[in-house]
């Protein structure tokens, strides 16, 4: 596995103060309304769903920011948002001061598009399957014009194979050929043709077994060391979370309820959702202990609780959190969205 | 159980055809006789058609070689039959044998032409449809539904009486062909616009467009190099039922006197031609093509059927 | 005691034009009254075959070629359909991953309640209503008189489980088997679901046999574990061995490779290299063989049997001996890091 002809900004592995990635007050609304012409006829209303509701983070280079949440919690949403597949209803999100989504010239747009990756959850759907393996990762090489000649990308995309540990000879195959495993890191490599910079990954293990999940897991953190990647971590596992994350954010129905670096969220957790979340975790250092399950279950976004969103189920609530959404809070080093830490 | 598919395909591209006879598709034929006599027949029938000109006892279409001394000839078997002509003769004295391996021969590539430019329009518009949804969607589905109100051959015949009205009869001789093709194949386009605008539909959402999309790659782009090669398995299907369809429709068109001509007649000319000598006791002469006709189109059909199922990763 | 389950040798194969698959191969465990095993393994390893086959539904052209099921010491394998049908909600209840395949869509809960009761129990209309009312409130759902009433669709994911668990439960088997009851849920759900079907078979006496690839939600459930690797048994023991003391280098690695809240974050998580092998290309002798950090010359000439070990068996030849030759999992974790298991090797390709 020789990296070191690899070009990838050179970046050490400790996350600076610079920041790469900032998402402002991000919103998405999602029409579920009916064609025009039933509503008139069943005299509906619209129906929205609001996935996003106004979400700030910012991810600095080098590190991995985690988002969690259970489903509904709008985590993917993000994703789709950050990496510019999905335009936000409002809201804006920039990398290293570039907006996202601001019109730019092409040329703009494409060197943009150039340092965001991403990796996706299922890796049987993510690779054209009627493609051989070395036409999937070469594509981005093209798109973007990085190497012309085809005997240089060829050799790029056998050094981008033995990168995530793969065979270069496997290039020849088509995606059916090879396991989950493989075929994610098959993923990874094509995220890494472009050479960039930070790459969302939306539950890159979630269809992995576990001992199949391990190996990708230690390769996402291997690559971030060696090519200084910046990570946004996308889990509803708050193991791998744990594993893999400097920085953590917990989505509930579209709100970020709380926000804290790794090592103080899993140590010290604030919101009450967080809480159970983290005692609701199936452990295997936990057998004969029963886990203490949270009551109820996630409400219908299309029609969430007015207040905070967790309050129906939440064993601290109080009177005022059924009307109030509570503001961002900050204890310690960690910002929490619950009137428990309110100043008043 | 995905993780238990036994495709063992080695990538070197020098066994490509090893693997293509070893293909589950090829597997799946040779466990249906029923499938295996009709891809027979079908390919028998074809190959007849193509070189109809090298193997055909006569050229009916040659007035040298005709005379109309030959007339009427009962079948060969037949106690008036004569050896030189197999299946009778017709009322010009032509070979029957001759005449409906010409005229499959027309029939085939007026099928084929037609089926080609249905899949070509009904792929373009429902990937169209599919991939960019809202009003071109709804544009594009609409028309197609006011189509299907209408009977494929009542649109053929519509299209067919205004050439012919714009054309005049005499230079209609010479587009009538085109026309064929054109009325046959907008009447079919709707099934596969249809069929790909909803596997578009689920593909577009797919991750590896996603990936796609990511890398900044255009619309047309995507969907020819990623989407079409991924949505063409349902789209085959149709086109081998379709094929015996537009085989049909044309000999309907033909025997109503509005397809082929008689200076280059179809099986349906062909049918046409001998329904007015079926009561005259002279039946060989509409019964062979028109028997013909019928083992074409279920072979094909067969075909078809046999294909849907092999594609159909349930049903496997 | 006769144990409620007792599986014998059991070997399942899927003919396939390639040649026969081996889908199960030799596999033997028991469940005993009240017990509740569980039984793991990777995608493709053979827990659902498993299930499939002990209630009779195996998909075709896959069947039980050899080896012995019984329920409370009848044979049940190759029993005709008629009578597996009567064994299958009267005496085995089923749970599955997604709770809309046990639920029709289009009957109301309560009358799919009545009628899997009424099939099973000579009873009077009335009397079943009232059952399935009183099995609606055993699982915790709100308002139960009137959900009876309720379509599928009505309910929530983690609801719908619940409805499942009555539906199984309806007739008071003797044996739960439970396909990946939680995997669809929500984590906040999970544990919900969990302890409820815990304390329901607790409370009947009824046995489970709980499939699922998720090893937490095992150690929290289970008494017994059973390992399955390619289609074979691994290692079977008391869950606090299987977990804490495992003793077969399959299970230490996949123990090691769980991430967990108690590790520390900064150390990389140990790998087992390559990936389970497909059924068509098992390896020779101990199908661990080529992935296995003790292998040595037997393990890839001769199949390994299962060994007794402190609570249950192993089927690896350090136990042949009798005393274990494998170092406990901390340490092997320890080994992994040091680099003595093959670093940088990665799935072998299937070819």
């Amino acid at each position: 596995m020789n990296v070191a002809e690899i070009k990838q900004p050179a970046s050490g592995t400790v996350p600076s103060q610079e920041t790469l990635v900032e998402a402002r007050d991000l919103r998405r609304v999602f029409d579920l309304s009916r064609p025009w012409l039933n509503r008139l006829i069943e005299r509906e209303g619209r129906v929205t769903l609001t996935a996003v509701d106004g979400v700030d983070f910012s991810i600095r280079r080098g590190e991995t920011y985690a988002l969690v949440g259970e489903s509904g919690s709008g985590k993917s949403t993000i994703a789709r948002m950050v990496v510019g597949l999905l335009k936000p209803t409002a809201g804006s999100v920039s990398i290293a001061g570039t907006d996202v989504w601001a019109k730019a010239q092409a040329a703009e747009q494409r060197a943009m598009r150039r340092r965001i990756q991403m990796i996706f959850q299922d890796p049987f759907a993510s690779l054209n399957q009627r493609w051989r393996v070395q036409s999937i990762i070469a594509e981005p090489i093209k798109a973007f014009g990085l190497i012309t000649n085809p005997a240089d990308r060829a050799e790029r995309v056998a050094e981008l194979l033995s990168l995530v540990g793969l065979d270069p000879r496997d290039g020849q195959k088509f995606p059916h050929e090879f396991s989950g495993g493989q075929r994610q890191r098959i993923a990874i490599a094509r995220a890494l043709a472009s050479e960039p910079e930070f790459i969302v990954c939306d539950e890159p293990t979630s269809a992995l077994d576990v001992s199949v999940q391990a190996q990708v897991l230690n390769l996402l953190r291997d690559l971030q060391q060696r090519l200084g990647l910046t990570y946004l971590f996308i889990s509803h596992n708050l193991a791998v979370v744990r594993h893999m994350a400097s920085q953590v954010g917990v989505l509930y129905l579209g709100r970020l309820v709380e926000e804290a670096s790794a090592q103080e969220l899993f140590s010290e957790p604030k919101h009450p959702y967080t809480r159970m979340l983290l005692d609701a975790v199936p452990d295997i250092a936990m057998e004969g202990i029963e886990r203490r399950s949270i009551a109820g279950e996630i409400p219908n976004p299309i029609t969430p609780p007015p207040g905070c969103h967790f309050h129906p189920r939440c064993p601290r609530v109080m009177a005022h959190c059924k009307t109030v959404i509570p503001p961002v809070e900050h204890a310690g080093n960690t910002s929490v969205r619950c009137l428990l830490y309110g100043s008043t | 159980m995905s993780e238990q598919t036994l495709t063992q395909v080695p990538a070197r591209r020098s066994s490509r055809l090893k693997n293509a006879l070893d293909s589950d598709l090829i597997y799946s034929l040779r466990k249906s006789p029923l499938t295996m006599v009709a891809a027979v027949v079908t390919l028998v029938l074809v190959l007849s058609a193509v070189f109809a000109p090298w193997i055909a006892p006569q050229n009916p279409y040659d007035p040298s070689s005709l005379s109309i001394m030959d007339s009427f000839y009962p079948p060969a078997w037949e106690a008036d039959g004569d050896p030189r002509f197999l299946l009778g003769t017709d009322d010009q004295g032509r070979g029957l044998l001759s005449t409906i391996l010409y005229g499959m021969r027309t029939s085939l590539a007026v099928g084929f032409a037609s089926v080609i430019f249905a899949m070509v329009l009904g792929v373009t518009l429902g990937l169209v449809a599919g991939y960019f949804g809202g009003k071109t969607d709804s544009i594009i589905m609409r028309i197609a539904d006011v189509q299907l109100t209408f009977p494929a051959i009542l649109i053929a015949l519509l299209i067919d009486g205004v050439a012919r009205g714009l054309a005049g009869s005499h230079a209609y001789d010479e587009i009538v062909f085109g026309v064929l093709i054109l009325s046959i194949g907008l009447s079919f386009w709707v099934q596969y616009a249809r069929t790909v605008r909803g596997s578009v539909i689920v593909e577009a959402n797919k991750e590896y467009v996603l990936a796609a999309r990511l890398i900044g790659l255009g619309p047309i782009t995507i969907m020819f190099r990623h989407v079409l090669p991924n949505v063409l398995g349902p789209v085959l299907v149709i086109a081998t039922i379709n094929l015996a369809l537009a085989i049909i429709t044309e000999a309907t068109l033909s025997f109503l006197g509005v397809g082929a001509p008689l200076t280059q007649p179809s099986l349906g000319t062909l049918i046409r031609v001998g329904n007015d000598f079926l009561f005259s006791g002279e039946w060989w002469i509409t019964i062979f093509p028109g028997v013909t006709l019928a083992v074409l189109a279920l072979a094909v059909n067969l075909l078809g059927d046999w294909l849907r199922d092999a594609l159909n990763p349930k049903l496997r | 005691m006769t144990p409620t389950l007792s599986v014998k040798n059991l070997r399942v194969e899927i003919p396939t034009r390639r040649g026969t698959l081996v889908a199960i191969d030799d596999l033997s465990f028991d469940i005993a009254p009240g017990e509740v095993l569980g039984m793991v393994g990777e995608s493709g390893a053979g827990k659902s075959i498993t299930g499939s086959a002990i209630i009779g539904l195996l998909e075709p052209p896959g069947h039980v070629a050899a080896g012995e099921i019984s329920l409370q010491g009848e044979r049940i394998d190759g029993l005709p359909p008629d009578a597996m049908r009567r064994i299958r909600g009267r005496r085995i209840g089923m749970i599955f991953q997604d709770p809309l395949t046990s639920l029709n869509p289009l009957y109301r809960i309560g009358d799919q309640l009545i009628e899997t009761i009424l099939t099973h129990e000579n009873m009077s209309h009335a009397a079943a209503r009232a059952k399935a009312r009183q099995l609606l409130e055993e699982v915790g759902i709100p308002a139960a008189g009137e959900r009876l009433s309720s379509y599928p669709h009505q309910f929530s994911g983690g609801m719908r489980q619940r409805v499942v668990i009555a539906l199984a439960l309806a007739a008071d088997p003797d044996l739960v088997i439970a396909d990946e009851p939680t995997t669809a849920l929500d984590v906040s759900v999970q544990a919900q679901i969990i302890a409820l079907l815990k304390r329901l078979c607790e409370d009947r006496g009824t046995s489970v046999l709980l499939i699922t690839h998720d090893m937490g939600v095992i150690a929290e459930t289970a008494d017994r574990v059973c390992v399955l690797y390619a289609g074979r048994m691994a290692e079977i023991g008391s869950v606090q061995d299987v977990v804490k003391r495992p003793q077969h280098p399959y299970t230490v690695g996949l123990m090691a490779a769980i991430p967990s809240l108690t590790m520390d974050p900064h150390e990389s998580l140990a790998q087992i290299p390559g990936s389970m092998p497909r059924l068509g290309a098992i390896p020779s002798g101990c199908a661990f063989n080529p992935r296995c950090q003790f292998a040595f010359e037997r393990c890839s000439a001769e199949r390994p049997e299962p060994y007794p070990t402190t609570s249950g068996r192993a089927a690896c030849f350090l136990h042949d001996t009798g005393g274990s030759k494998l170092p406990p999992v901390e340490n092997a974790r320890r080994a992994e890091k040091a680099g003595i298991a093959v670093k940088g090797r990665t799935e072998d390709t299937v070819s």
